[in-house]
């Protein structure tokens, strides 16, 4: 039995295995795009095997049902299907847009994918070796390495668990490790997949029903026991011409009712060139080229993200001036920023229809935060309803007084 | 769509894609200034003048164009490359007057003192940003080595010193000569009237001062060369290549595209099933790139210190295969299908189709629609493949490694 909800035009249905559909029809485009949201993200790795979803993910895909690791990707090539992989702390996300006539044999491939990948022996090691290539190159990037290390130290566990893995767990992770993973992670219930594009709501679901229709999970999630830690500061000590660094503090994960009014206040901080960093540190004193704060939802948690390079020599100044900005909002919020504020997400919202990729996404990103569909009218609605009396509000209670730092380069930094 | 063109009496070209079904308009002013138009002594200088184009007018202050272009809710942004610097922007419908008014406005900015000595330290922080960047600095340094003597070889960013050295005498100077009406073209695309456009043209860019810059074009024959930066705190080495491929305005170009992502897509492709993987390297892609006098295929590899000699030599063994013996019938089928999709896909929203517009028409003088850029793909045989092959053979010329190894050779 399927169980359908109608709500404005996107359309919802859940099979009998628990596996969500949302789809959203868009008549005025020739591409479809798809979302899986699958609950095998880097919290769920057994313990000290962190890397072990990147490794399901890129193992996965070499290979599935008929077709070896080559006839896949040139399956889905065949289709024009430009596709995405990645892994979160709570999800691996599988994306791809291609055009809408081809979305049903893409959609075979993807049942595949999930229901049938081969894990091959000889394909586990080259898997491994991507891994671990790809963890030496962060290595070297240290304006990603700098947040890795941020929400790996102030993060509550599991969900600090780095995506991308750790070198130095890599030898833990074996082929039955995966296997485990990929029995207790990638099921049905609590698996999501959002549609948006040229697609008819009743081929979607009758494709979607034969493929996925018996799929059945073949272990157990394991709970999750979630431990907030005291904020920390760690510095990396690396020879470049940059310092750079990594800021975070408490907000809310996006079910909260405070969430609209934090999501106003990183808008206040960091959106666009009038916001309050860019014209403290960047435009008044020329003291960064880059800097930003977002907001980061975990869900159960959120937490303001905020980022800076500098050259070392000016390096204490721009962590004074951050810090003074981002203190300095519970004092007070303008509604001519809040005006801008609005104006921004109007247009994102908007635009945000002409990318079925950005829809397919969102659609899969809101119910597995809040169980639901949120429309865009929706969410304009909240925006709208905002006043800065709630943000200052929300900001008293979650001020950045108490914050994790991480720095990379060649002195440490106090905070 | 509908495509609208005129020119202004001041030499401005005025082009317009019409799609009423999409949410918003996209337009961009591109102008024929680039890194490679700058005498020596000011380089950099193009770069740090997009920058400070957005500090503002006499009737707009820095604030006031932060300001308004957030209280718009536009998506805005400008970049700099070898030949161009672009100020671009997507508004809804409704905010197209005004957005357009401050835009075209900065393109004749003030180019204050005060604002320029603070925003040169902000271009000396990108710099220091990109310096810490192993595969910007990969870059740099092989389009200077192989670009010697030629203006292509000069970074965009420009140098600490340069920059340290340029005064706002000089950049107004610049600005002057390459600021002209005859040297910018604009752009629209997506949900707008072109009467509205024709409208806003006239209103706000009909005073800019005529005139043409011309551009020295010269042939760029390369000495090649390899150059080793170590740095031995790095984890990966990081590897550029470049050797010479088809220009903007060959015919020809299409078909290298093509070429790029059969032999260096980062999925699916030769370089992808030898290297990537089996896991011998992290990263090793062929790309394109096209300027008015020269091309470059570009293979960048990356990844474990020790392995690099070896790869580099399992990329030009597999080079020189297909340098021989060609593509196949099966490869060139599944690359336009790839390439077909990406067309596609990218001209849904009027910012994709933005680059398209503009680019074609400074290029060449030419309009090309979505079933254009199609076509162009889909015609292309496997003899094309040959002779591109043949006039241009994938054997690359320059190098240059940047990471923790002292030689490219075991």
């Amino acid at each position: 039995m399927l169980c359908r909800m109608n709500q404005t035009e996107i359309q919802t249905a859940r099979l009998d295995n628990g596996l969500m559909i949302l789809v959203e029809p868009l008549p005025d485009v020739r591409s479809a795009a798809f979302s899986w949201w699958i609950p095998a993200g880097s919290a769920h790795e057994p313990p000290a095997c962190n890397g072990a979803a990147a490794v399901l993910c890129d193992w996965m895909f070499r290979g599935a049902g008929d077709r070896d690791h080559q006839e896949l990707s040139t399956a889905i090539d065949s289709l024009g299907v430009q596709s995405q992989e990645s892994v979160t702390a709570s999800h691996l996300i599988m994306q791809g847009a291609c055009l809408g006539e081809n979305l049903g044999e893409s959609l075979k491939l993807y049942a595949d994918l999930l229901l049938r990948p081969r894990f091959e022996e000889h394909e586990f090691e080259p898997t491994m070796l991507g891994v671990e290539q790809s963890l030496q190159a962060l290595e070297d990037e240290p304006r990603q390495k700098v947040m890795v290390e941020l929400t790996r130290n102030c993060y509550p566990r599991p969900w600090n668990r780095p995506p991308e893995g750790t070198l130095a767990e890599l030898p833990n992770i074996t082929p039955d490790v995966i296997r485990r993973q990929f029995a207790q992670c990638v099921r049905p219930d609590q698996a999501i997949l959002g549609i948006a594009g040229h697609v008819d709501f009743r081929e979607v679901l009758e494709s979607v029903q034969a493929l996925f229709g018996e799929w059945r999970p073949t272990g157990e999630l394991p709970q999750i026991v979630t431990q907030p830690v005291a904020s920390s500061t760690v510095h990396l000590p690396q020879e470049s011409t940059q310092t750079q660094i990594g800021v975070a503090y408490p907000s809310v994960p996006y079910r909260d009712a405070d969430y609209y009014a934090a999501w106003a206040a990183s808008n206040i901080l960091s959106g666009g060139m009038s916001c309050r960093l860019m014209t403290e540190v960047r435009e008044k004193r020329g003291l960064c080229y880059s800097i930003y704060a977002s907001l980061a939802g975990l869900q159960e948690a959120g937490f303001m993200l905020c980022y800076a390079g500098t050259t070392n020599e000016r390096a204490a100044e721009t962590l004074e001036v951050m810090l003074q900005v981002l203190r300095g909002l519970g004092e007070g919020v303008s509604e001519a920023e809040l005006a801008r504020c609005r104006a921004r997400a109007k247009s994102a919202l908007i635009m945000s229809q002409e990318s079925t990729g950005a829809r397919a996404s969102s659609l899969a990103r809101d119910w597995s935060h809040l169980g639901r569909v949120v429309t865009l009218q929706e969410v304009r609605q909240r925006i709208d309803a905002l006043t800065p009396a709630d943000i200052v509000d929300y900001v008293r209670r979650y001020p950045a007084d108490d914050v994790s730092l991480v720095t990379i380069g060649p002195e440490p930094l106090t905070k | 769509m509908q495509f609208h063109h005129t020119t202004l009496p001041n030499g401005l070209e005025v082009l317009a894609e019409i799609n009423p079904a999409v949410q918003s308009v996209a337009f961009g002013f591109f102008v024929k200034a680039g890194s490679r138009d700058e005498a020596v002594e000011v380089h950099g200088v193009s770069h740090f003048l997009e920058h400070m184009a957005f500090k503002g007018t006499d009737r707009y202050s820095a604030d006031d164009v932060n300001r308004i272009f957030d209280e718009l809710g536009a998506d805005y942004n400008a970049a700099t490359s070898e030949e161009s610097t672009l100020f671009y922007a997507a508004v809804l419908p409704e905010y197209l007057s005004q957005a357009f008014d401050v835009q075209a406005a900065i393109i004749q900015p003030a180019l204050r003192e005060d604002d320029f000595a603070t925003e040169k330290q902000v271009i000396l922080e990108e710099i220091g940003m990109y310096d810490d960047q192993p595969s910007v600095v990969a870059y740099d340094q092989i389009m200077q080595t192989h670009f010697d003597g030629h203006p292509l070889g000069r970074t965009i960013l420009g140098t600490t010193d340069s920059i340290r050295q340029l005064t706002a005498a000089q950049m107004q100077a610049y600005h002057r000569d390459h600021y002209r009406a005859g040297n910018i073209t604009l752009a629209v695309a997506g949900n707008v009237s072109w009467p509205l456009v024709q409208e806003l043209a006239a209103k706000f860019c009909t005073d800019w001062p005529a005139g043409k810059c011309d551009r020295v074009l010269k042939p760029a024959v390369s000495a090649g060369g390899c150059r080793v930066i170590t740095r031995e705190a790095l984890q990966t080495e990081q590897i550029v290549q470049l050797t010479a491929a088809p220009d903007t305005n060959a015919p020809l170009r299409y078909a290298a595209e093509l070429l790029t992502v059969i032999v260096g897509d980062d999925q699916n492709s030769r370089l992808y099933w030898e290297l990537v993987d089996p896991g011998d390297a992290d990263q090793a892609e062929l790309s394109y790139n096209d300027y008015d006098d020269t091309g470059t295929y570009l293979f960048f590899l990356s990844g474990d210190p020790v392995s690099i000699p070896a790869n580099l030599d399992r990329a030009r063994q597999l080079f020189e295969t297909l340098n021989r013996d060609g593509i196949t019938e099966a490869e060139l089928r599944l690359a336009k299908t790839k390439v077909a999709s990406r067309i596609v896909l990218r001209g849904e929203r009027p910012m994709g189709r933005l680059s398209s517009l503009g680019g074609n028409w400074v290029a060449r003088g030419e309009y090309r629609t979505i079933a254009d850029d199609l076509r162009a793909v889909d015609v292309i045989t496997l003899r094309d493949m040959r002779e591109l092959l043949d006039r241009f053979p994938l054997r690359m010329q320059t190098t240059v490694g940047v990471g923790p190894r002292q030689s490219l050779k075991d």
